[in-house]
């Protein structure tokens, strides 16, 4: 079975927001909830650089770990999801997580926290593969029916690649063969506890 | 916040709400409104419309049960031209695919083109026709509206004559509509007709097209993978053309491929750079200049290039001579070393490109500062080959389209220009008479007077009548797809609004001219549908012409562009068949076209364009080679866009980019590289163009010893003519049928006039090009500054330079006066009060205005607010903290007025410049104009616009605004 990953080429990264809107897009994600965005670092200086976000699908997640309702599954592609109908809205893995990826809605008048939300690998959620169910919940599922997540399909520049770890880890090791620079795999040490050797 | 159950849908809302607050779609957009509020997000007028008056757009999640569609548009943000895969079910768009089969965007978006499904969901979109009455909106059918705009300007035309209505037409249109556009103005009778291009890329077009024939990019964003060095001077396309970069870095990476960004800001394109230089905003022609004093220094000029393909060069040699390093870094801020470093690498490490946009265009110098780059680039051998060439970005989905078609005050379509002659020619492609097009104008010479362009309309409304030189002032305006914020001096802008005795807008979304003045009546709004909502062609920067197919009907009351002009033209002739003019319009102006039930077809307007437009070769492209093209995008090659062998678009380059000789018949392939030696004609290869006759006091101006690959002429040739054919004993190679059609027209013609185009067919059988064989011009003697010399802004915080640097004059063009010198010697007063350079630019989540993008939820929610960029060091004198509300003044607004933003403090812009993006609107001197907007039309984020504090200030050639380069003051709020 592929192990998914993301993997972001962060000489590449224009900071475009194409995978913020392409996210939005897909699964209708509403105002206020990003399940993935553009970080820059360095701003308006030499060395700045620019890194697309989203849940990053960890070897041994730290939030499921910290779950109280364990309410995590993780597929057999390695794609990290969790299931809305046990998630009480603790907030506990927003702290767990390295990248910041959990996601709350205000769902009353006193800010009240909902229920969690987070990038789904464009992977869906419990339910019964691409229903009306599963859409409202979790937004698409790609995965089902054989596409990749749509932020990394349509990456303006190509830098952000989703897909089998060992495959994608190539195309990086290729170009920055050719090219001669690069910083390295993004988050791939927190995420998977290994690196891109080039 | 007030939530209120809807009453539509109730089902799905029940099970909306049964997951209140998650996350994914579902939330229909009511919901989905409220939910955007209770994020703490403020947004006023949440939809307010009842669901029973529009056509439902609302899009659920995908129903795998029923069949998908899939359909292939254009995206119609910027000019790059990628493919949008729509997927279609029941007629509402459900999903986006990546479009990986064009081989311009390869799968790819940016922001905005992965949000475009946006568009046609349509929340904020203008939804039927409106007037204002007494200050009020009110809906109205489209019948009503177009009867009552008709009424007022046949009224305005009994009084004031044709030339005293406006039409602004727009960069958004398809060829088709902005072509129709263009005749329909001259049909009421009217050279004042313009678009975006006026702000964008018209100094380009007649820096470029004056320097060696077309005023166009002359490679592909796919060929810069094969640059060695590429310089982007005065653009930012890592946010104004996202999706350019992937070529770019490619080529960067690929062959380790130098990448100079010359810009006086640190863009996000910079950042990626091999080699960034500062430059003070406005000198661009002393750092071109300097870059040429070490080439020429030094020999590294191309020295074969330019003796058999240049004329002129040593006039520029001569101004060179002026630019040592000392004067460039008093005058620009370059050091030596640096620009020693630039130069030699741009000279030596070939191909070389140059890539420019709007901060080299948008100044009262753009032209100059254009041909400054083109002489670059001649003086380096780096034009006609894979790898090289002036790379001009151009803005808007179909600004190249919509310019070439001549949607402009100073030409008819293809820039066939504006005599007699070129009204000859479109009268014949009309079929209608020379005398009964001249009839419709005040008189024949102002049918050959350009028009006022769309930078001055407000002056030619406020200014004394005598100051403007047509019949009246201008009293109506008619606007189709044009943001109102775009062009400098708002606070007048707004005044000439104000006094307009009729406004219309015909557009998507309300757009700031419904809003920015206090108009109380005779104000009218139009729905007008996006191109994804209807078929047409799109021309890409690269000259590429693409074919979009309808994606969903036209959604609420909205129609196309075809057919919303089609019935503007019938209500005008009921108009004046009730006043008893013998006016017409409709049945002359749309004789030609198939008529279907959403009005002429875009199909039948091209075929028209096509027997007309063999000066720029658009008479190739017939409609059914370009729908060919995109359904075969997957046989062309990445880089050469070339076909691949054995498939049906077999060595044609991709979109068949002009010129595409003669007649869809002769299959020509198209040109992907203009002025290209090393090909044969037939194969896309091409050389200078023979524009400016044969000689200039007893130089030649025909290339000496280059000509295409296969030309029997084997030095320069003029441009054909039956003359020249006669000349050359190949007159009867004409066939009969070509013969007699050159009978017809009067016995002869040129190549770009005969409309067998057996004068192209003949020149193209021996190898040669039509447009005749010439050197490109170094110097352009009949442009104010021949040579490009430097002038400083006319608001320049620079006064000492003032008198060695001064702008032109004072002078008229366009019908107006145009103020230079006398303006600019009031800046020793002027510039100590407002002691910071003011620039502007894009963004990538917005185009343009802004009205269309931040009416789209998924983009607007990245910038919500406006914001300048100030450097660290002003910001401290200032008191002003980051993120904190600032106050910006210009030196033309109000005294006591200011426009309220908030504050980035960067380094990003140097010390002494700030920065605003142009898109926002909405805020107009801290005045919240949301309660103007049609209710439920207004765009979610609403901000001041940087143009209420821009200046005076105007290209002498085309009257392009001075965007790039004013003073302003900045203080804490």
């Amino acid at each position: 079975m592929a192990r998914m990953k993301f993997l972001l080429d962060a000489e590449r990264c224009i900071e475009c927001n194409a995978c913020v809107t392409a996210c939005k897009n897909e699964n209708e994600v509403p105002w206020g909830i990003n399940r993935r965005r553009v970080v820059t670092i360095n701003d308006g200086k030499p060395g700045e650089r620019s890194i697309s976000m989203a849940c990053m699908h960890c070897t041994d997640a730290p939030c499921a770990a910290v779950c109280p309702v364990s309410c995590f599954y993780t597929t057999a592609d390695a794609i990290v999801l969790h299931d809305k109908d046990l998630c009480i809205g603790c907030g506990y893995c927003f702290y767990a997580c390295p990248f910041g990826a959990p996601q709350y809605p205000r769902v009353g008048n006193f800010g009240s926290r909902g229920k969690m939300d987070k990038c789904t690998y464009c992977a869906g959620g419990p339910q019964a593969d691409n229903t009306e169910a599963e859409y409202i919940q979790y937004g698409a599922n790609r995965i089902a029916e054989g596409k990749l997540p749509l932020c990394a399909e349509m990456c303006s520049t190509k830098a952000l690649l989703a897909g089998d770890g060992e495959i994608i880890a190539q195309i990086y090791r290729e170009r920055v063969q050719k090219r001669g620079y690069g910083s390295g795999a993004w988050g791939w040490r927190t995420a998977y506890r290994e690196t891109v050797a080039i | 916040m007030l939530i209120k159950r809807s009453e539509a849908r109730a089902g799905k809302q029940r099970l909306a709400a049964a997951y209140a607050g998650l996350s994914a779609g579902g939330l229909d957009r009511r919901a989905f409104l409220k939910q955007a509020g209770l994020t703490g997000v403020g947004l006023s007028a949440l939809g307010a419309i009842p669901l029973t008056t529009v056509r439902p757009a609302a899009a659920g999640p995908t129903n795998f049960a029923q069949p998908i569609t899939r359909i292939k548009n254009i995206c119609t943000h910027c000019s790059v031209g990628c493919t949008v895969t729509a997927e279609v079910q029941n007629g509402v768009w459900v999903g986006q695919e990546p479009s990986w089969d064009s081989p311009i965007n390869r799968g790819t978006h940016c922001a905005k083109g992965a949000a475009i499904r946006e568009l046609v969901h349509g929340d904020r979109r203008l939804k039927y026709p409106m007037k204002k009455v007494n200050g009020q909106w009110q809906r109205i059918d489209w019948d009503t509206a177009l009867n009552e705009i008709a009424d007022k300007l046949m009224a305005i035309r009994q009084a004031s004559g044709p030339d005293a209505v406006f039409w602004l037409g727009s960069a958004k249109q398809s060829n088709e509509g902005a072509y129709l556009m263009r005749k329909f103005a001259a049909f009421w009778g009217t050279n004042n007709v313009d678009h975006q291009a006026r702000i964008c890329h018209s100094t380009t077009v007649a820096g470029v097209a004056n320097t060696w024939g077309y005023g166009a990019m002359t490679n592909s964003y796919n060929d810069i993978r094969t640059s060695k060095t590429m310089i982007i001077m005065g653009g930012n396309p890592a946010e104004a053309h996202p999706v350019s970069l992937q070529h770019l870095l490619s080529g960067k990476e690929m062959n380790r491929a130098n990448m100079i960004v010359i810009d006086p800001r640190f863009t996000r394109t910079a950042a990626h750079a091999t080699e960034y230089v500062r430059i003070r905003p406005g000198t661009d022609i002393p750092v071109i200049w300097g870059m040429l004093w070490h080439i020429f220094q030094n020999g590294w000029e191309d020295k074969d290039f330019i003796r058999q393909r240049v004329y002129g060069m040593d006039d520029v040699r001569t101004e060179v001579a002026k630019w040592n390093p000392q004067e460039v870094e008093r005058v620009t801020g370059v050091p030596e070393a640096q620009l020693r470093k630039v130069a030699e690498t741009f000279a030596k490490e070939k191909p070389a490109t140059l890539i420019w946009c709007m901060g080299a265009t948008q100044h009262s110098v753009g032209t100059a500062n254009v041909r400054a780059f083109c002489t670059l680039l001649l003086a380096t051998g780096n034009v006609g080959g894979n790898g090289n060439g002036a790379n001009i970005f151009r803005g808007h989905c179909n600004v190249q389209g919509a310019t070439d078609v001549g949607l402009d005050v100073v030409t008819l379509p293809h820039y066939y220009g504006l005599d007699a002659n070129a009204w000859r020619h479109w009268s014949r492609v009309w079929e209608v008479s020379y005398e009964s097009m001249m009839a419709r104008f005040d008189s024949p010479q102002m049918a050959e007077t350009p028009g006022i362009p769309s930078t001055r309309y407000f002056d030619a409304v406020l200014l004394p009548k005598d100051q403007v030189q047509q019949r009246d002032n201008l009293k109506g305006m008619v606007v189709f797809g044009h943001g109102g914020n775009t062009v400098t001096r708002m606070p007048e802008v707004a005044r000439g609004l104000e006094k307009l005795d009729l406004l219309v807008v015909a557009d998507p979304v309300p757009t700031t001219f419904a809003v920015l003045a206090n108009r109380q009546d005779n104000t009218y709004l139009l729905p007008i549908c996006t191109q994804l909502e209807c078929t047409g062609s799109r021309t890409a920067s690269n000259r590429s012409l693409q074919w979009g197919e309808q994606i969903v009907k036209p959604i609420f009351e909205s129609k196309n562009d075809y057919e919303a002009m089609y019935r503007f033209a019938g209500a005008l002739d009921r108009a004046a068949e009730r006043r008893n003019m013998a006016f017409r319009l409709q049945a002359e102006c749309f004789k030609t076209y198939e008529i279907g039930p959403e009005g002429p077809t875009s199909e039948s307007i091209l075929k028209e364009m096509n027997r007309g437009a063999l000066s720029t070769g658009y008479s190739g492209q017939s409609p059914e080679r370009l729908k060919l093209h995109m359904a075969n995008q997957e046989h062309f090659d990445l880089v050469t866009l070339r076909g691949k062998e054995g498939t049906p678009v077999a060595g044609e380059f991709y979109g068949l980019p002009w010129p595409c000789w003669g007649t869809p018949e002769m299959k020509h392939p198209g040109t992907h590289i203009l002025y290209n030696t090393n090909l044969h004609v037939k194969e896309g290869g091409g050389t200078f163009r023979a524009r400016f006759g044969v000689e200039r006091n007893g130089v030649s101006l025909l290339a000496e010893g280059s000509y295409s690959k296969g030309s029997e002429l084997t030095d320069g040739y003029p441009e054909f003519t039956t003359a020249v054919l006669q000349r050359l004993g190949w007159y009867d190679q004409l066939t009969e049928a070509e013969k007699a059609q050159i009978a017809r027209q009067g016995g002869t013609a040129s190549w770009a006039t005969d409309l067998s185009a057996g004068i192209i067919r003949v020149a193209m059988e021996h190898g040669c090009v039509p447009y005749g064989n010439a050197k490109a011009r170094a110097n352009a003697w009949n442009l104010p500054d021949p040579v490009p010399v430097h002038r400083e802004p006319i608001y320049t915080p620079r006064t000492d330079l003032i008198a060695q640097y001064p702008t032109l004059p004072d002078r008229r063009a366009f019908r107006l006066p145009h103020l230079g010198q006398s303006l600019q010697n009031r800046m020793p007063q002027v510039a100590p009060n407002f002691p910071i350079i003011l620039s502007s630019g894009r963004l990538v989540e917005y185009e343009g205005g802004g009205e269309e993008t931040r009416s789209n939820k998924w983009l607007a929610e990245l910038q919500q607010d406006m914001f300048v960029e100030i450097n660290p060091r002003d910001a401290a004198a200032r008191n002003i903290r980051d993120g904190a509300w600032v106050l910006v003044q210009g030196p033309e607004m109000p005294r006591d007025k200011q426009v309220r933003v908030k504050a980035l403090v960067t380094e990003r812009v140097g010390p002494g410049v700030a920065w605003m993006p142009f898109h926002f609107a909405g805020w107009f001197m801290q005045e919240d104009q949301r309660s103007r907007y049609p209710q439920g039309s207004d765009p979610y984020v609403l901000g001041e616009s940087v143009n209420t504090v821009t200046t005076y200030g105007y290209d002498p050639v085309t009257f392009m605004q001075e965007t790039k380069v004013t003073l302003c003051q900045i203080r804490a709020a």
